[in-house]
C-alpha cells in the first residue's frame, strides 16, 4: 500500500463531562496526500473539528481521551510519538489555522514577533525569521509588510488577520496545513479571496490541506475530496462531484437540500401599502459616516432583505429605525408619523409594532428566565395587550406557531438548541403582535439545515399573519428564497434596490454582481466555472 | 498616551482636594486642641493665648483658607508636639513607610506570579491544590495574630530575630514577612485564576500548534495577558501597605507612616495627621498613575 501524507485509521475521542461521556469521534477513517485538499464538512456537534485537534495534539486530557486508533503522518504514528517530538512536528510539518483570526492571535505581541516566533521556536535565527517573516506578510498580500511587522491584531481588518495567520502557518513551509473554518467569520468576497490565496499557495508549496467546514460552497470552491460527518460518525466519503451529484447517505442528502438559494423565488409584487417609508438617513460615529443617505419604502406583508459587507451601514440601519439609536438627519414614515421624532410616550406604545430578533440567541435571552417569563415578559411592559389570566394559553400558541411544544415554557434557554432558541427569540417578538420584526443577522449563526427550518418559519408567519420583516444579513443567497426585495449597501449606501428576481438573475451594479460572483455556490461545477470567469477578468473590487 | 495621562491626572487632583477638605473639618470637630496641649491646670488666658498663636479662634472657613495657601507653598506647618515642620516629621516616617511596601510588594508580586502561574498550568493537580489551600490561609489569616506568633517563635523561643525596632537587616525581617502573607494569599488567588483563563484561550491554542514550549507559553503568551487584572489588586494592596500598615508597624514598632498617624491622631497634632494623608495620598495617586502606565504598556489596545 502506497504511503499517504496523513493517514488517520480507525480514531475514537471521547470527552468526559459533567453530564457523562460524549463520544465525539467514533472509529473514524480518512486519508490525505501532498498537493490534496480534502475538506470535512459537518455541522456543530459533528466531531469535525476534533480529528484535527487530535493531529495536532491539542486535545487536552482530561477531559479529552483518543481511545482507538492511529494518525499516521508519513508512515509514522502521532499518536505513540512522545510528546517532545509532536512539539517539533506541531508548525513544521503540520501547521493549522483557525477561525477567529482575532482570538486566535495574541493581542499583546505584534504581528512581527508572532510569525518570526513560528520560526525561531524551530531553531531559526532571529535575523533570518525577521527576513523571512517580512517575504511571507508581503506573499500574503498584505500592503506596506514593513509597517505591518510592527503593528497588533486589533489593527487589521478580519481578512488580514486571516492572512496574517497564513503567513505564519506557511513560516516553514509545512507538509500539512489543516484550516479549520478559516473563512467562516469573514465578508464573502473577502473568503473568495483568501480561499484563492490558500489554493495559489498550495501550488506553490505542494502541501496537503485538510479543510474542516460547515459550507457546501467552500467545499466545492476548494477540495479534492471530501467526508462527511454527523454525530461524531463519518457518513459519507468521496471525490466532491460525486458526493455532490450521488449523495449515499441520507444526512448528505439533506445537507444539500438545505443549501441556501434553490428555491423558488419571490414573484415581484409591488402592491400594497406602504408600511415604512424611509428618506435620506444619515448617522456618523466621529469621521466615520456609517449611513450616509439612505432611502426606501418597505410594503405591508412584505419582507425587505438588506444585504451588505461588514461595515456597510446595515445593522446601524436596524438600531436607528428601532430607535435604539438616534440618527443625524432623515425621516421615517410610520402610518403617517415621522418615527425619529416621536415623544418618549409615543415610541413606548409603537414598540409594540416594531420587534427585533438578534443574531445570537444564547446572548439575546436572559438565561436565567423560563421561556414562560421570557415571552410574557413583553406583557408585562404593555399590560394592555393581554389579561394574565390568559398569559399561559397564549404563550402556549406561540411555542406551537413556532414549532415548539407548549410544555418547553417551563425550561431555560440553555436546554435548548441554537435553533430552538432562535425561535424562542421569534415567538417572544411575536408576543406584542408587532406588524415589523427587524431581524438582524438571525440566522448566520445557525447551522446550514436549522437555517433553512428558521427562514421557512418566517416566510410562514408573513404569509399567516401579513407580518413585514426587515431581514439582515451578510450572504445573498440566505436571503434568495424569503426576501421580496432587496437592497445591497455598502459604506454607508444603497448600491442597488430592487425585487428580488432582478438582484439575483440580472444585477445592475458591479458591486451586486462581485457579491454574487464571491457567495459560494454548493455544485462543484458551478463554483468551476465561477472560477474560470474569475481568472479571466479579476475581480476589480478588492475589499480590503 | 499623554492625553490620558492628564486626564488621570485631573480627575484624581479633584479626589486629592476633597480629601483634604473633609479630613481638615472632621479633625478639628473631634476636640479642642488648646485644652489637650496644654496642662490641665493652664488658665483660661494660657488657652486664649495659645489659640491666637496658633490662629485657633479664627472662623473654621478662614482655617481652612490659611491651610490650603499654606499646602500650596509647601508649608503643611508645625508638629505642635515635636516642634518641628509637619512635613519633615511625616517624610521621615514615609520613607520607612515606602521601603517596607516596596520590598514586601517586589518580593510578593514576583512569588504569586510564580506560584499562580504554575497552579494554573497544572489546574486540579497537586501543587495547585496546595498553593489554592495555602493561599486561602494566606489571605485569610489576621496580621496582628501572624505578627505575634512571628514575634513569640523566632525572636523568643528560637531567638534568631529582634522583636522590634529597626537598626539592621534583622530588623525588616519579621515585619516584611508578615506583611507578606495577606496580599500573597490574595494575589495568588488573582493570578491562578486569570492565568487558567489565558490558558485556555484560542492565542494558547495557536502557540501550541506552532510548536511552542510549556515555558514560552505560560510565561510569555499567556502571562502578559493574564497580568491586567493582577495588575489591578497589586495596585490595590499595594496602596493598603503605603497607607501605612498600622498594626504591624505598631506591633513592631516600626517608625512607619502608619504609627505615625496613630500616635498624631491620638495627640491631636493635627498638621502631622493632615501631612501625612496628604503625603500617602500623593503617593497613592502616583502608584495609580503608574498602574495605568504599566496597563497601557502591557496592552497595546489600551495604549491605541
Amino acid at each position: 500500500m502506497a504511503e499517504h501524507l496523513l493517514d488517520v485509521r480507525d480514531l475514537s475521542v471521547e470527552f468526559h463531562t459533567a453530564a457523562g461521556v460524549v463520544k465525539a469521534v467514533c472509529n473514524i477513517f480518512y486519508h490525505l496526500d501532498r498537493g490534496e485538499t480534502l475538506a470535512i464538512l459537518g455541522e456543530s456537534g459533528s466531531g469535525k473539528s476534533v480529528s484535527s485537534a487530535a493531529i495536532m495534539n491539542l486535545i487536552d486530557t482530561p477531559p479529552g481521551r483518543i481511545t482507538s486508533g492511529e494518525i499516521y503522518l508519513d508512515g509514522v504514528d502521532l499518536l505513540t510519538m512522545r510528546p517532545q517530538e509532536r512539539r517539533e512536528v506541531n508548525g513544521k510539518r503540520i501547521a493549522m489555522i483557525f477561525q477567529d483570526p482575532l482570538s486566535h492571535l495574541n493581542p499583546v505581541y505584534t504581528v512581527g514577533w508572532q510569525i518570526r516566533e513560528a520560526m525561531t521556536t524551530h531553531g531559526l535565527q532571529s535575523e533570518a525569521a525577521e527576513a523571512e517573516a517580512l517575504r511571507l506578510l508581503g506573499r500574503v498580500g498584505i500592503a506596506d509588510p514593513q509597517i505591518a511587522l510592527k503593528k497588533y491584531p486589533h489593527q487589521f481588518s478580519g481578512g488580514q488577520r486571516q492572512r496574517v495567520m497564513i503567513a505564519m502557518a506557511l513560516a516553514l513551509r509545512p507538509d500539512l496545513l489543516i484550516a479549520d473554518e478559516p473563512t467562516t467569520a469573514l465578508d464573502v468576497t473577502v473568503q473568495a479571496e483568501v480561499l484563492a490565496l490558500l489554493k495559489e499557495l498550495q501550488r506553490e508549496i505542494g502541501m496537503g490541506v485538510l479543510i474542516i467546514t460547515h459550507d457546501l460552497g467552500v467545499v466545492a470552491e476548494i477540495a479534492d475530496r471530501v467526508v462527511v460527518m454527523e454525530k461524531g460518525a463519518l457518513v459519507e466519503s468521496g471525490t466532491v462531484g460525486d458526493v455532490y451529484r450521488n449523495p449515499k447517505h441520507p444526512y448528505t442528502r439533506k445537507l444539500i437540500a438545505a443549501a441556501p438559494g434553490r428555491g423558488a423565488m419571490h414573484e415581484d409584487d409591488q402592491k400594497g401599502d406602504v408600511l415604512l417609508r424611509v428618506r435620506d438617513v444619515r448617522k456618523s460615529y466621529g469621521a466615520f459616516e456609517a449611513l450616509r443617505g439612505v432611502s426606501f419604502d418597505l410594503m405591508a406583508g412584505q419582507t425587505l432583505a438588506i444585504v451588505g459587507e461588514s461595515g456597510s451601514g446595515k445593522s446601524t440601519l436596524a438600531r436607528v429605525l428601532l430607535r435604539l439609536e438616534e440618527p443625524d438627519t432623515g425621516s421615517a414614515l410610520w402610518q403617517g408619523r415621522d418615527l425619529f421624532r416621536l415623544p418618549p410616550r409615543e415610541l413606548y406604545r409603537l414598540r409594540r409594532d416594531l420587534q427585533m430578533v438578534f443574531q445570537d440567541p444564547s446572548q439575546s435571552l436572559n438565561p436565567r428566565m423560563t421561556v414562560f417569563q421570557l415571552i410574557s415578559e413583553a406583557w408585562v411592559i404593555h399590560p394592555d395587550i393581554l389579561p394574565r389570566s390568559r398569559w399561559r394559553e397564549r404563550v402556549a400558541e406561540l411555542l406551537q406557531q413556532v414549532g415548539l411544544s407548549p410544555d418547553h415554557m417551563r425550561r431555560y434557554p440553555h436546554q435548548f438548541s441554537g435553533g430552538q432558541r432562535q425561535r424562542i427569540a421569534i415567538a417572544r417578538a411575536l408576543a406584542l403582535e408587532p406588524r415589523l420584526i427587524i431581524c438582524d443577522e438571525a440566522v448566520s449563526a445557525l447551522d446550514v439545515s436549522v437555517q433553512a427550518q428558521v427562514i421557512e418559519l418566517l416566510d410562514r408567519l408573513r404569509q399567516e399573519t401579513g407580518i413585514s420583516f426587515i431581514f439582515i444579513a451578510h450572504d445573498l443567497p440566505v436571503v434568495r428564497d424569503f426576501a421580496d426585495q432587496v437592497m445591497v449597501m455598502r459604506k454607508g449606501r444603497i448600491v442597488e434596490l430592487g425585487g428580488v428576481r432582478q438582484i439575483f438573475e440580472a444585477p445592475r451594479e458591479a458591486y451586486t454582481q462581485a457579491l454574487l460572483a464571491a457567495s459560494l455556490d454548493p455544485d462543484p461545477d458551478v463554483q468551476a466555472s465561477h472560477r474560470a470567469r474569475r481568472a479571466a477578468s479579476p475581480s476589480p473590487l478588492s475589499m480590503e | 498616551m499623554l492625553t490620558f495621562i492628564r486626564k488621570r491626572s485631573v480627575a484624581s487632583l479633584f479626589s486629592l482636594v476633597g480629601l483634604i477638605v473633609m479630613v481638615f473639618f472632621l479633625s478639628r470637630m473631634t476636640g479642642d486642641p488648646a485644652s489637650l496641649f496644654l496642662p490641665v491646670e493652664a488658665s483660661a488666658e494660657m488657652k486664649q493665648q495659645f489659640r491666637e498663636l496658633h490662629g485657633l479662634n479664627d472662623p473654621m472657613l478662614v482655617q481652612f483658607g490659611r491651610y490650603v495657601g499654606d499646602v500650596l507653598t509647601g508649608d503643611l506647618g508645625e508638629s505642635y508636639r515635636k516642634a518641628r515642620p509637619a512635613l519633615d516629621v511625616v517624610l521621615e516616617a514615609f520613607v520607612w513607610t515606602l521601603w517596607l511596601a516596596v520590598t514586601t510588594m517586589s518580593l510578593v508580586t514576583c512569588a504569586a506570579i510564580v506560584v499562580g502561574s504554575l497552579a494554573a498550568f497544572r489546574a486540579g493537580g497537586f501543587f495547585d491544590r496546595a498553593a489554592s489551600m495555602l493561599s486561602l490561609i494566606g489571605a485569610s489569616v489576621p496580621d496582628f495574630w501572624l505578627a505575634i506568633v512571628a514575634i513569640v517563635i523566632f525572636s523568643i523561643n528560637l531567638a534568631v530575630l529582634p522583636t522590634s525596632g529597626t537598626g539592621s537587616l534583622a530588623h525588616w525581617v519579621l515585619p516584611i514577612a508578615v506583611l507578606f502573607v495577606r496580599p500573597f494569599g490574595i494575589i495568588v488567588q488573582v493570578v491562578r485564576g486569570s492565568m487558567i483563563t489565558a490558558l485556555s484561550s484560542a492565542y494558547v491554542k495557536t502557540a501550541r500548534a506552532k510548536g511552542v514550549r510549556s515555558g514560552p507559553i505560560i510565561f510569555i503568551h499567556a502571562l502578559r495577558n493574564a497580568m491586567l487584572p493582577v495588575i489591578t489588586v497589586i495596585g490595590d494592596q499595594a496602596a493598603s501597605l503605603l497607607n501605612g500598615a498600622v498594626v504591624v508597624e505598631t506591633i513592631f514598632g516600626f517608625p512607619g507612616v502608619g504609627k505615625l498617624m496613630i500616635d498624631s491622631i491620638l495627640q491631636r497634632d493635627f498638621n502631622v495627621v493632615l501631612a501625612a494623608i496628604l503625603v500617602t495620598a500623593l503617593a497613592i495617586f502616583f502608584m495609580n498613575l503608574l498602574i495605568d502606565l504599566a496597563y497601557a504598556l502591557l496592552d497595546p489596545r489600551i495604549r491605541h
